[in-house]
C-alpha cells in the first residue's frame, strides 16, 4: 500500500492551479501531481505515489550502499597477509 | 528499471549477509514496520539466509490489513446507497467485510470504482455533479499527502458532492503499542521508508530515546532491507538506540514540509481502531472542522454496526511480533487469502497472505538456505 516507484519526470505543466508531470517509469508513462517536490527537474527521478511524487532522488545517496560495500571490500583486501 | 534494478544485485545482497553474519554475536530480534517491506523479506527469502539467531518479525503497516471491520461495513452500506459512486485503491475492495466486500457489491449493480490516485475520484465528482461521489481514504503518512490534497482540491473548486470516508494510521504509536504490549520480543526497527519520505524522522528519535531501541529507516528492495538488518545489527551490537537512514535516496531528516503542511492543513490526530490489535490512542487522521463537509461519516449515517471477528485468529499476535504465520492452527487451512479470517491475511502485504503467497504453507519448516 506504500508502494512508491522512482521514475523519471520527462515533462511539467500546471494544471488548474496544480503543479503537475509526466513521469516516466520504464516505458510506461504517468500523471503525476508535483506539487510537493518544488525542485524537481525535467530529467530528476522522483519518487511517486498514488499519482504524487514524495521526494526528489538523491543520486549520490543512492550510490551509497554500494560505494560502501566496495570499501568493504578493499578493507578485506588489506586483510589479506601478505605472502 | 533505475533505482530498483541495483537494489536486487545479488552480489551485493551476499556481501552485506555475510557483513551481517560477522556483525552478530548473540540472537537479535528486528521487526520490520510495513507490508511492503514484509512482501520483500518473504519474496526473496531474505529471513532465510540471515544468520541464525537474527529473526525478522513483522509488523502492523499494511493499512489495507489495519482497517478495522466496522470501517469496512460502513464503506458497505454508503457504497451500497443506488446514488452513491464509491471510489477506492484497488486493495481495499477484496477486504471481506461482516456482509460481504466491496467487489462483489459491485457485481451486484453498485457503482464501484478502483481509481490510481484520490484525485481521480476528485474528477468523477466535477463529471458527475447529481453524484455523491465517496473516495475510502485509507493509509498510513504516505497517503496522507494525496488524501489531503484530494480534499483540498474539491473544497477549493466547491465539488460539494465529494466526500472522503477517513480510515487513516499513524505508525509511531503503532511502535509505543508494540514495545508496551506483555510479551514483546522486538529489539531494533527496519523504519518505515516511505511513511518517513513524507514525515522525516524526528517523531522517532523520543521512541529510540524512551525505549532504548535502535530505528532504522529502510527502503523497500533486498539490498536496502539488508543494509537495514546490518545497521540494526551494528546499533543493537554497539549498544546504541538511535535513528538512522538507510534510504537516503529517498528519505531526508525533515521529511517532505510541504507535503507534512498539507496534512496539518486538512488533517487533526484522532484515536484509531486497528484490525487485531484494537484502539491505539493518537494513531489515525481525521478530516478537520473546516473541511467536515466532504466527511462522509457525517453526511452518510449507518445504522449501528456489530461486527464478529474469528476466534481462532492470531492476527493480533502476528501483526506485534509475538507469533508467526506458521503459528496459527487456522493459516493455510480454514484460512487463506481466499477465505481470509483476520487483518494478516486480506491484504498481499499482510505477513500471513505474504508467506501463503510464496508457499510457506506447505513447508512445517522453512529449510535454511546456504549463503
Amino acid at each position: 500500500m506504500c508502494l512508491a516507484i522512482p521514475g523519471r519526470l520527462v515533462e511539467t505543466s500546471r494544471e488548474d492551479g496544480m503543479a503537475m508531470g509526466k513521469v516516466d517509469f520504464g516505458g510506461t508513462r504517468k500523471s503525476v501531481c508535483l506539487e510537493h517536490v518544488p525542485d524537481a527537474q525535467v530529467g530528476d527521478y522522483v519518487l511517486v505515489h498514488v499519482g504524487f511524487a514524495l521526494s526528489r532522488i538523491d543520486e549520490a545517496e543512492a550510490h551509497r550502499v554500494f560505494e560502501f560495500l566496495e570499501s568493504m571490500k578493499a578493507l578485506e583486501e588489506l586483510e589479506v597477509p601478505s605472502p | 528499471m533505475k533505482f530498483i534494478d541495483e537494489y536486487r544485485d545479488g552480489r551485493a545482497a551476499r556481501q552485506l549477509i555475510e557483513a551481517i553474519a560477522k556483525t552478530a554475536t548473540r540472537p537479535w530480534v528486528i521487526m520490520e514496520v510495513c507490508g511492503g517491506q514484509t512482501h520483500t523479506i518473504v519474496k526473496y527469502g531474505l529471513d532465510e539466509v540471515l544468520p541464525e539467531g537474527v529473526e525478522l518479525v513483522h509488523g502492523p503497516g499494511c493499512p489495507v490489513c489495519v482497517t478495522s471491520l466496522e470501517m469496512i461495513d460502513r464503506a458497505h452500506a454508503i457504497a451500497s446507497r443506488p446514488e452513491v459512486i464509491f471510489c477506492s485503491f484497488g486493495d481495499m475492495l477484496r477486504v471481506p467485510g461482516s456482509r460481504g466486500d466491496l467487489l462483489s457489491l459491485k457485481s451486484r449493480g453498485a457503482d464501484v470504482r478502483v481509481v490510481y490516485s484520490p484525485l481521480d475520484a476528485v474528477a468523477l465528482a466535477a463529471k458527475n455533479p447529481a453524484r455523491p461521489v465517496v473516495f475510502f481514504a485509507i493509509g498510513f503518512e504516505t497517503t496522507a499527502p494525496a488524501n489531503a490534497m484530494a480534499v483540498r482540491v474539491a473544497h477549493a473548486r466547491r465539488l460539494s458532492n465529494f466526500s472522503v470516508l477517513v480510515s487513516h494510521v499513524l505508525v509511531p504509536p503503532s511502535i509505543s503499542a508494540i514495545l508496551q504490549s506483555p510479551g514483546n520480543r522486538v529489539q531494533a526497527f527496519l523504519g518505515p521508508g516511505h511513511v518517513c519520505t513524507v514525515m522525516g524522522t524526528s517523531e522517532y528519535e523520543p521512541l529510540a530515546r524512551h525505549y532504548r531501541v535502535p530505528i532504522v529507516v529502510t527502503g523497500f528492495e533486498p539490498v536496502d532491507m539488508l543494509e537495514g538488518v546490518l545497521r540494526a545489527v551494528r546499533q543493537l551490537e554497539a549498544g546504541r538506540a538511535e535513528v538512522e537512514i538507510a534510504y537516503g535516496r529517498a528519505v531526508r531528516a525533515a521529511g517532505n514540509p510541504d507535503a507534512r503542511k498539507l496534512i496539518d492543513e486538512v488533517f487533526e490526530v484522532c484515536d484509531r481502531k486497528w484490525r487485531g490489535v484494537g484502539t491505539i490512542p493518537k494513531s489515525g487522521y481525521r478530516l478537520r472542522w473546516e473541511y467536515r463537509d466532504h466527511d462522509a461519516e457525517r453526511r452518510f449515517e449507518v445504522e449501528d454496526i456489530q461486527t464478529c471477528e474469528s476466534a481462532a485468529c492470531i492476527s493480533g499476535l502476528v501483526l506485534r511480533g509475538i507469533k508467526k504465520p506458521r503459528d496459527c492452527s487456522a493459516f493455510g487451512k480454514e484460512c487463506t487469502p481466499q477465505t481470509p479470517l483476520g487483518a494478516t491475511m486480506v491484504s498481499s502485504e499482510g505477513a500471513c497472505a505474504a508467506y501463503y503467497a510464496y508457499g510457506r504453507h506447505l513447508e512445517s519448516r522453512a529449510p535454511r538456505a546456504e549463503v
